[in-house]
């Protein structure tokens, strides 16, 4: 336990931040011009981070696997951004964000973190307007807003159903503005699979250039990681094709501390699987349940019917439908939290009530429709039913959408302190890579605050503390022997890969992998699942290593090597995941162990045991990874078992 | 239903390229086509036929503009206002063959097979595709009002997704309609005013010197735009970049 300092700054909540700005130290103008900063990673997090270090006067190197910085998965996020501006006059307040979200995430985050999070969330927004974000505005040319689950004010600014787009072409922009002036050195197609740690401290890393395939190293005085979450460990769920947790698993086989693997997000509203040949889920955004109700039959019967194509949605009576959120929830309906949502719905589906293959549940749109008029309906959803209509084939305007949950987002990450760094000094972490803000369960809007927020605003202060020491650090000339034996690493890894020769494809295993992680390791887990899901992913992880096949050479453009080494990684995250949610003998938020539940069906937190952060770190392949904890103080809310009813 | 595909197939940037023809069995309606290629790449490495056809994708949900395929002589294939991605078979009739190939355009070089290298777009956009702010010491969002007419077009442009469809259907290369939809998001906003000409000018200069063609007006990118950005903001385009030269 003495290995982890947070660092949180003396003082009362509301001047933690202000404090630290005020003592920390600073690396002058013509000391910056010395500095390399490399960012991994091009989201809204990686992005408004490269951009604002390099107007500052930072060297910056940033790397990105896709073909351009503005194809990072923050781009598909739709419904919004959360701040406390409070522009509508609803009572909306930092401290009221602040609370939401330490409420919202089932009371597992950081204060001191969050309120930070909830104090520059209103300078984003400004932000971005500067930028010429085109955010959605009333009549009279302010700023509009709407509501998003866990919140009874309406906080949320957006753009159409583009939010994620639009903040992340601002941040592209500010960003692609640097590399015209030659402070940004950008590395498109290049995918990170090392780092260098000099003397205890980050100092570059290795990538390779996915066109050519060579290995190449780089150095920098720090390293930021800002490459998202670990989701598609499942195979099946709401990111991009590409979106990987491998630049955070070598972080972690190099001493960075890995925090909460077992949280979770399992987003309520997404298209339903309708084959096995599916790559990936659409989400339908949170904002749909602004207007949209979910509902299922009341009767067994109706269900059933439904099930096997003999009656329609529409037929079904307004008195034999449940309306089940509105009914459990009367205070937030439809707009409890995502991870009250997602449980709901499974438990109504396990409970026979399910429509179209059985695991789906009905948003419907109807009243709004009726309230509002078919016009205002498309205007706020518009691209969304559009979106529905494409994949499914069936018009949300006359039939209610089905969905079902979905993987979507990963709260738990990198270890942070307050300054964002990792326990390796000089190696930081932003955005869904690191685990700080959300606790155990995320809010609608906040992952795109929080990207922002560590991006430009946060890291580009806190960095500078740890830099003003490195003013006298010349640049590596990278020949030193660390980078070469990390690269030897990398080339010998990768040697090996080549070599397995086997019979399956490298998307084959993946999605055995997946199901089993979502299976035991899913929606609801038990200690069963869990000692299960260990000896099994050990198991799949010699497999892998024996059956895969990965066609072509290592020297050239080649998607299946690039699959293939983060699939590896996969494997062994998901054994980390099961092995947290062992250990974790409570429910909260996106963790739900069935042993630990109320009568009711709620997640049954257990504060006396496990009020803490979980950091766990690698000990070496053939032995099991330590468990660090980082007790959660609250001194500023009551903590209290989350109520949505009244 | 069962397909016959003929598929772009080129090793390298300069190696000579050709179709090579491949065939799909039991394809689900429901599946998008780029499903459909994952489950010919499965065939084609399980069953040691050859290496598995590269193509660029990420999203696959119509808004990282990661992915595109020329399909049967049309931008992301045969269904409007989608991308690649988004494209289902049920779009296509068993026994039908299918032909794809990467996009077609000088700056867009040929990386592998259906990859093409399209960071000739994010040279224009380092151009002037921004307005000039660093990060703070910038004022209240709501302190310029902007009217929602103005602020629901510059959205209509800002939807574009750089995937280039635009510049892969024209018979010029062209890349106005890529270029029009950032100016024009920027000329009905308030922000960046002050230095909306030389916006103008050096991202079009950009965009001649990287090798993309004028536009001649035929309204092929229009059609074929997967956001459905209308060539009304190569109208606006125009407008500035004229209007910056005068004065």
């Amino acid at each position: 336990m003495a290995k982890l300092n947070s660092k949180i700054p003396e003082g009362p909540l509301s001047r933690k931040w202000s404090n630290y700005k005020a003592e920390q130290r600073l690396v002058n103008p013509a000391n910056k011009r010395k500095i390399d900063v490399i960012v991994v990673g091009t989201g809204l997090a990686g992005a408004s981070a490269s951009a604002s270090l390099a107007e500052m006067g930072f060297n910056v190197k940033t790397f990105c696997y896709q073909d351009s910085p503005r194809r990072a998965h923050s781009i598909a996020a739709q419904g919004g951004i959360n701040a406390a501006k409070n522009y509508q006059n609803d009572g909306d307040s930092v401290y009221r964000l602040f609370y939401d979200t330490i409420k919202g995430g089932d009371y597992r985050a950081r204060e001191a973190n969050v309120y930070r999070l909830a104090e520059v969330s209103g300078l984003i927004i400004d932000q971005c307007v500067a930028q010429g974000v085109p955010f959605a505005r009333e009549y009279g040319g302010l700023l509009d807003n709407r509501s998003f689950g866990g919140a009874q004010v309406s906080r949320t600014f957006y753009a159409r159903g583009q939010t994620g787009q639009q903040l992340l072409l601002g941040a592209y922009s500010a960003l692609m503005r640097q590399v015209n002036k030659g402070t940004v050195k950008l590395f498109s197609r290049h995918e990170m699979l090392n780092l260098v740690v000099v003397d205890g401290k980050a100092r570059g890393i290795i990538a390779r250039d996915m066109v050519t395939g060579k290995i190449e190293r780089h150095f920098g005085h720090a390293v930021v990681i800002a490459t998202g979450g670990y989701g598609n460990a499942f195979f099946l769920s709401t990111n991009a094709m590409g979106s990987n947790g491998s630049a955070a698993w070598q972080v972690y086989k190099k001493g960075a501390f890995f925090s909460n693997p077992a949280y979770v997000q399992i987003h309520p509203t997404c298209i339903p699987v309708h084959g096995d040949f599916q790559s990936k889920l659409t989400l339908m955004s949170e904002s749909l349940r602004n207007d949209g109700r979910i509902w299922v039959p009341k009767k067994k019967e109706d269900a059933e019917a439904i099930r096997a194509g003999k009656l329609k949605p529409t037929q079904i009576a307004e008195e034999d439908r449940d309306y089940y959120l509105e009914r459990r929830y009367p205070a937030f309906g439809n707009l409890v939290p995502r991870d009250v949502a997602s449980r709901a719905a499974k438990e109504r589906c396990d409970a026979g009530y399910g429509v179209g293959s059985g695991l789906a549940v009905y948003l419907d749109f109807a009243d709004a429709i009726n309230r509002l008029g078919r016009k205002v309906v498309e205007e706020r959803y518009g691209n969304l039913f559009q979106m529905y209509e494409k994949i499914v084939d069936d018009n949300p305007y006359e039939t209610p959408m089905m969905i079902y949950p979905a993987i979507h987002y990963t709260m738990g990450g990198i270890w942070v302190d307050y300054e964002l760094m990792t326990t390796i000094p000089g190696l930081y972490a932003i955005g869904e890579a690191n685990f700080s803000d959300h606790g155990a369960n995320r809010l609608g809007a906040s992952a795109l605050m929080q990207g922002l927020a560590d991006g430009y605003f946060v890291l580009p202060y806190t960095i500078q503390n740890y830099l003003a020491d490195d003013i006298l650090t010349p640049r590596m000339t990278t020949n030193e022997k660390e980078f070469v034996d990390a690269e030897e690493e990398v080339t010998s890894r990768i040697d090996r890969m080549m070599q397995i020769n086997g019979k399956l494809s490298v998307d084959h295993f993946h999605k055995k992998f997946g199901l089993q992680l979502w299976d035991l390791v899913g929606m609801a887990r038990t200690k069963e699942s869990l000692e299960k899901a260990l000896v099994s992913f050990k198991e799949m992880r010699k497999a892998f290593w024996t059956d895969i096949k990965i066609p072509g050479s290592k020297d050239e453009f080649n998607p299946e090597l690039e699959k293939a080494a983060r699939v590896a990684d996969f494997i062994e995250i998901g054994e980390l995941m099961a092995r947290d949610a062992l250990m974790r003998e409570e429910s909260c938020g996106g963790h739900f162990r069935e042993e630990h539940q109320t009568e009711e069906g709620e997640a049954q937190r257990n504060d006396e045991k496990y009020m803490f952060v979980s950091a766990w770190e690698y000990k070496g392949e053939s032995q099991e990874p330590e468990l660090h904890k980082e007790e959660l103080i609250y001194e500023n809310i009551k903590v209290a078992q989350r109520n949505y009813k009244k | 239903m069962d397909l016959t595909l003929k598929i772009w197939r080129q090793a390298n940037a300069t190696a000579k390229g050709k179709f090579e023809t491949y065939t799909v069995k039991n394809i689900s309606p429901d599946s998008s086509f780029l499903e459909m290629l994952d489950i010919l790449n499965q065939q084609l490495i399980e069953d040691n036929i050859a290496t598995p056809v590269c193509f660029d994708h990420d999203c696959r949900e119509g808004i990282c503009g990661m992915c595109g395929l020329y399909i049967n002589g049309r931008a992301h294939g045969p269904d409007k206002g989608v991308t690649t991605c988004q494209l289902h078979m049920r779009k296509f009739k068993d026994g039908d063959t299918i032909v794809i190939e990467p996009w077609r355009a000088k700056p867009f070089p040929i990386i592998k097979d259906l990859v093409v290298d399209r960071t000739a777009f994010d040279k224009i956009i380092a151009a002037g595709g921004y307005v000039s702010v660093n990060t703070g010491g910038i004022p209240d969002a709501n302190a310029i009002p902007i009217s929602k007419k103005d602020a629901d077009t510059a959205m209509d442009a800002a939807a574009c997704i750089g995937c280039g469809a635009c510049v892969a259907s024209c018979k010029n290369a062209s890349a106005m309609l890529f270029v029009a939809a950032k100016v024009s998001q920027f000329a009905h906003l308030p922000q960046g005013k002050v230095e909306a000409k030389e916006r103008v000018k050096n991202m079009v200069s950009k965009m001649d010197e990287v090798g993309f063609g004028n536009c001649t007006n035929t309204g092929a990118c229009e059609a074929e735009c997967p956001k459905e950005i209308s060539i009304l903001h190569i109208a606006k385009l125009n407008r500035e970049f004229f209007a910056a030269k005068i004065c």
